[in-house]
């Protein structure tokens, strides 16, 4: 009986493997012609796709560089700071109203989270001007702030942790918490974030992600080039005048700007990829 | 309402909206007055005709009328469409990745790095995406090359530039782009089943699919449903891919223009009348389809704490 | 081993997100510090959407006294601060943080109030036509200041009561640019003179256009090429009132271009495409490409080359097709691309910025410097009638030819009389449009009633589409 498994196994674990070097392939493939691209002159990546690497690397480096009009050294450090506490904010807000809504009962509760997922069913694109007149308003136009506070506020965030403790997050363990006589918070900081932590870790990706590539609103709140984020940089290499346009620049800065969020990615992933078990649901 | 009798749990509640507190004072603060106008403006004619500010006149429905006057069930229908066609596949390899990275019978050389790197093109901004796109898929781009030299066509398909191939970039790209996404998201929740259950499963000399579909499945089902409901709230406000895949043109004939690419064309004029109304559309349905499948799939009772108490019991 | 990796990683996690929160913390700090300039001097505030005018100002105008570090800023020798804004054009953002800015120009500050403001042609009348421009002559400028000028280059940003509200150093007319060696195969000769004769008007052109495809060439390249040829040269604006009136001249562009299509004279790209770009290069088959001045020596110049320059090409026969190219004046006189100045209301300083539309679009010597170092073609007609007549002035890539001559003859056949505030939005969706019918996805009732929504939701003032047949 368990011979045949592992033979019929045999022929299914290849398959998983092709299965996967595929989807690998696919997924590496854009990052080896954006590398490719980065090493090209302009004129030829016009003329179209290459595989094999030009011999532009440098100067496009150098050229991208050299260029006072797009500080990759501050939009990157915007970028770290918007993005980070993107992440940050909202993950730990989300997970604390997660945490209200599941683990405790009041009045409110359903109201409340029905009107979160309203929150997340409404389209955004037209408030969007609205929110940088009000921007404007409060005197925040040309700071980082607007391009994070708002992200306490990440209805998909909160949902993904609500779900997230409907599945893994037993009460049984907060109420043994309060036996012991921890507090509301202390329980929810040293209990209840821990169990989240593949959670956590997953939504602080993804939003840090999403904050790294946002361009339309932080490019309506930023005007100084000191403040602008990576994205908004990329798009000003793009909106050159004729004779300045040059693809080698923007594919060079698309490629600096990739090297800061893989490594927070490779980061991050850890949590996910070494498989972290959730030592407290052990019964 | 259970446990009322016991006297601490009434001063817990208190507790409920502290902890809530912020997300929804950040919601007031940032976002509130945007979308209250949004929705008071979709009852105004009011746009700009270059610089001069027309309106706000009140007309009542009339934007509303005017959608529907509009193609607008077309683009609605695209919208499902592109969704779909990205959607479909993305939940099955998503599914089928998920169950193989977290059977632990299977043994797959070099798991960490294949899981590290499926999410890797949503790292790629997706205008940047695009362009390497283009390049991929253009009359003489190695796509094209690739088929003619293989022998699959004798001339160059133009894929922009037919409805089917422009509608199938915008699903590969969206494919590609979030299928990753959506595998970690089915992992973590994976990795969140007491690992008893599996243990034992395998005691009972289950098979690979038992496992999936009897524990994998049911266990995770509160994040396949988030899964659902946000990848359907994502692909009826599906916007960037197509924008950028099209260069913002929804062509051909307007058959890849989703809703918010319709409103997108609004925005040009800043028409806040035509947009407002698109938007509180697009909102009232997308509302609908959410918490309708939200309470169909989990049933009322979700909100309730008894449930998991039964099952922390078991 | 496992472990220490991961809590480095975790280590080098919580650095990063430290550094976050510090940098949070010092975006507070910096908002405050916006006024430090506050008593110093006058502050003259310039938009534009990138540094190309930024560089012209810093280089050629006189009063320049110093440039930031950072470019963010420059002085000038009386201490005014000039302060540069540049938002990128991707998504409108240009165009929308403009527009915010100009309605809130009484409320603002003097010091964050604009004095100048960047435009480019094909949306100029939006603002040409609105209050929020100053009228030059308003600012101090003459007409005998700017007798020198092109006279397109007024029309474009002259409003519908005739006054003339900015002002451009350069003027872009376009050429046909052709390939001497397929010239000669299907016309026996690539003599510039010989082969305008042969592409004179546009039934000449198709004559042409046939020709070359017996031979096995095409005549263009995509669907784009001639559009503004055609649209340069309509009977009307776009706009009468609230109604769309598209233009026979317009309609000439689908009929030929259709017939391009279908008889294979063109290879169905559109501008700026890796197959347009392809087409210009060695292995290009293409007859020719319609361009303007910064087009041809930069653009068509880097795309002919087979190793470029940067990569170790030399600039001479023998590297692509260089010095394959020539040029003509082609059927009709069109331009393409330039951007112009705006004094905008409200400034505070209009003697400043009359001196700089004085300096850097009125002077002929500048204008002369300008041209000779950049090759930017300059808006001055004296200025570039010199340089047309001097004998040793050629391009070797077009073959030794002195193309400024031939785009001192073209600009000033242009007539831009007939710019209106509409016209980047119709262009645009006219060849949105159209391109699906050469494409065969629709028919031409089809594209044209796609092209009258996509006006009617761009332009919600607009209430009627009319075609001439």
């Amino acid at each position: 009986m368990k011979e045949s498994n592992e033979r019929s196994g045999l022929g299914f674990t290849i398959f998983v493997h092709v299965v996967l070097i595929f989807l690998a392939f696919l997924c590496l493939f854009f990052f080896y012609i954006l590398l490719i691209n980065s090493t090209r002159n302009h004129a030829m990546i016009q003329k179209g796709f290459s595989f094999i690497p030009g011999k532009s690397f440098m100067i496009n480096l150098k050229n991208v560089l050299a260029d006072a009009n797009i500080p990759v050294v501050s939009g990157i450090k915007n970028s770290l700071i918007v993005s980070g506490c993107s992440a940050a904010l909202a993950t730990y807000f989300s997970a604390m109203t997660a945490y209200g809504i599941y683990a405790y009962d009041f009045k409110m509760k359903k109201p409340a989270f029905i009107f979160i997922m309203l929150i997340l069913s409404m389209p955004t694109q037209v408030s969007a001007l609205g929110f940088v007149q009000l921007v404007t308003k409060m005197n925040m136009i040309n700071t980082l702030w607007p391009l994070f506070l708002p992200s306490i506020a990440a209805p998909a965030v909160f949902y993904f942790m609500y779900s997230y403790m409907q599945s893994s997050l037993p009460l049984e363990l907060v109420e043994a918490a309060r036996m012991d006589g921890c507090g509301e918070f202390r329980t929810f900081n040293r209990i209840v974030l821990p169990i989240m932590k593949p959670a956590m870790a997953v939504q602080a990706i993804f939003s840090f992600v999403t904050s790294w590539n946002t361009y339309f609103i932080p490019a309506l709140v930023i005007s100084q080039n000191k403040k602008k984020t990576l994205p908004i940089l990329i798009a000003s290499l793009r909106s050159a005048d004729f004779l300045k346009f040059d693809m080698g620049k923007v594919y060079m800065l698309i490629t600096i700007a990739i090297v800061p969020i893989i490594i927070v990615y490779l980061i991050l992933s850890r949590y996910i990829v070494d498989g972290v078990t959730l030592g407290g649901v052990k019964e | 309402m259970e446990g009322t009798g016991k006297k601490n749990n009434v001063s817990y509640a208190r507790w409920g909206y502290i902890f809530i507190f912020p997300f929804f004072a950040a919601f007031l603060i940032f976002q509130l007055i945007p979308l209250v106008s949004t929705i008071y403006y979709s009852f105004f004619e009011y746009y700009r005709s270059g610089l001069k500010v027309i309106g706000p006149n009140p007309v009542g429905l009339a934007n509303y009328k005017a959608i529907f006057e509009s193609d607008f069930l077309k683009y609605m229908g695209n919208t499902i469409i592109l969704w779909l066609l990205g959607f479909v596949p993305q939940i099955f390899f998503s599914l089928l990745l998920a169950a193989w990275f977290t059977d632990l019978r299977l043994r797959i050389h070099g798991k960490q790095f294949f899981k590290v790197v499926i999410y890797m093109p949503n790292l790629i901004m997706a205008s940047a995406f695009a362009m390497l796109f283009f390049a991929l898929f253009s009359d003489n781009g190695p796509v094209n090359s690739f088929l003619i030299s293989a022998g699959i066509l004798d001339h160059p398909f133009r894929f922009l530039s037919t409805v089917w191939g422009a509608r199938g970039l915008v699903a590969l790209m969206n494919f590609l782009m979030w299928f990753g996404n959506t595998t970690i998201l089915l992992m973590a929740a994976v990795m969140g089943i007491n690992p008893a259950l599996f243990e034992a499963a395998e005691l009972d000399g289950c098979s690979h699919l038992q496992i999936f579909f009897k524990i994998t499945l049911p266990m995770i089902r509160p994040i396949l449903i988030y899964v659902l409901i946000t990848s359907m709230l994502g692909g009826l406000q599906m916007f960037d891919v197509p924008q950028i895949l099209t260069n913002g043109k929804g062509s051909p004939d307007r058959t890849v223009t989703t809703i918010i690419m319709y409103l997108n064309n609004h925005l040009y004029s800043k028409n806040y009348g035509m947009a407002g109304a698109v938007s509180v559309v697009l909102f009232i349905i997308c509302a609908v389809l959410c918490i309708g499948v939200y309470f169909s799939m989990n049933g009322d009772d979700s909100l309730v704490r008894s449930r998991r108490k039964k099952r922390g019991g078991a | 081993m496992r472990k220490s990796i991961k809590s480095l990683a975790s280590l080098a996690l919580a650095g990063i997100l430290a550094l976050s929160m510090v940098g949070c913390g010092g975006g507070a700090e910096s908002t405050g510090s916006k006024d430090s300039t506050g008593e110093a001097g006058k502050v003259l505030n310039i938009w534009c959407w990138n540094d190309e005018f930024q560089s012209r100002f810093n280089d050629y105008y006189p009063e320049v006294k110093e440039v930031a570090e950072d470019k963010s800023t420059t002085t000038l020798n009386d201490g005014t601060v000039v302060k540069w804004t540049i938002n990128p054009n991707e998504g409108n953002n240009y165009q929308d943080k403009l527009d915010e800015a100009l309605l809130n120009q009484e409320s603002a500050d003097a010091n964050d109030k604009i004095d100048i403001f960047l435009i480019e042609a094909d949306y100029a009348l939006k603002y040409v036509d609105s209050d929020y421009t100053m009228d030059v002559t308003e600012l101090g400028l003459t007409a005998d200041d700017m007798a020198n000028q092109y006279q397109y280059t007024k029309d474009i940003v002259t409003d519908s009561n005739g006054a003339i509200k900015g002002t451009t150093w350069q003027a872009t007319p376009g050429l046909f640019a052709y390939r001497r060696s397929i010239a000669k195969d299907v016309l026996g000769t690539d003599d510039p003179a010989k082969v305008q004769e042969a592409l004179a008007d546009w039934d000449k052109f198709d004559d042409v256009a046939e020709k070359a495809h017996e031979k096995g060439y095409k005549m263009l390249s995509g669907y784009d090429d001639s559009y503004r040829t055609f649209s340069n040269n309509v009977k009307a604006p776009w706009v009468d009132d609230t109604t769309v009136v598209v233009d026979d001249n317009i309609m000439e562009w689908v009929e030929q271009t259709k017939e391009y299509t279908e008889k294979g004279y063109n290879n169905k790209t559109s501008l700026w495409d890796d197959g347009w770009t392809k087409d210009q290069g060695p292995e290009g088959k293409v007859f020719g490409f319609f361009y303007s001045t910064w087009g041809i020596n930069f653009t068509l110049l880097a795309n002919s080359l087979e190793t470029p320059e940067e990569e170790g090409g030399k600039l001479e026969v023998g590297n692509g097709i260089y010095g394959d190219y020539a040029v003509c004046e082609g059927p009709q006189p069109y331009y393409w691309g330039g951007t112009w100045i705006c004094g905008a209301a409200g400034t505070d300083d209009a003697d400043l910025v009359k001196d700089i539309m004085l300096k850097l679009t009125c002077d002929e010597e500048i204008a002369k410097q300008i041209t000779l170092d950049t090759q930017d073609y300059t808006n001055n007609i004296p200025a570039m009638e010199a340089i047309a007549a001097d004998p040793d002035y050629g391009s070797d890539f077009l073959g030794g030819q002195n193309h400024i001559a031939l785009f001192a003859e073209a600009a000033k056949k242009i007539d831009m009389s007939n710019a209106g505030p509409f016209d980047q939005g119709c262009n645009e969706e006219m060849q949105k449009a159209f391109k699906d019918y050469y494409d065969g996805v629709v028919d031409e009732k089809g594209a044209k009633a796609n092209f009258e929504t996509a006006i009617k939701e761009k332009y919600p003032e607009l209430t009627e589409v009319k075609w001439d047949d």
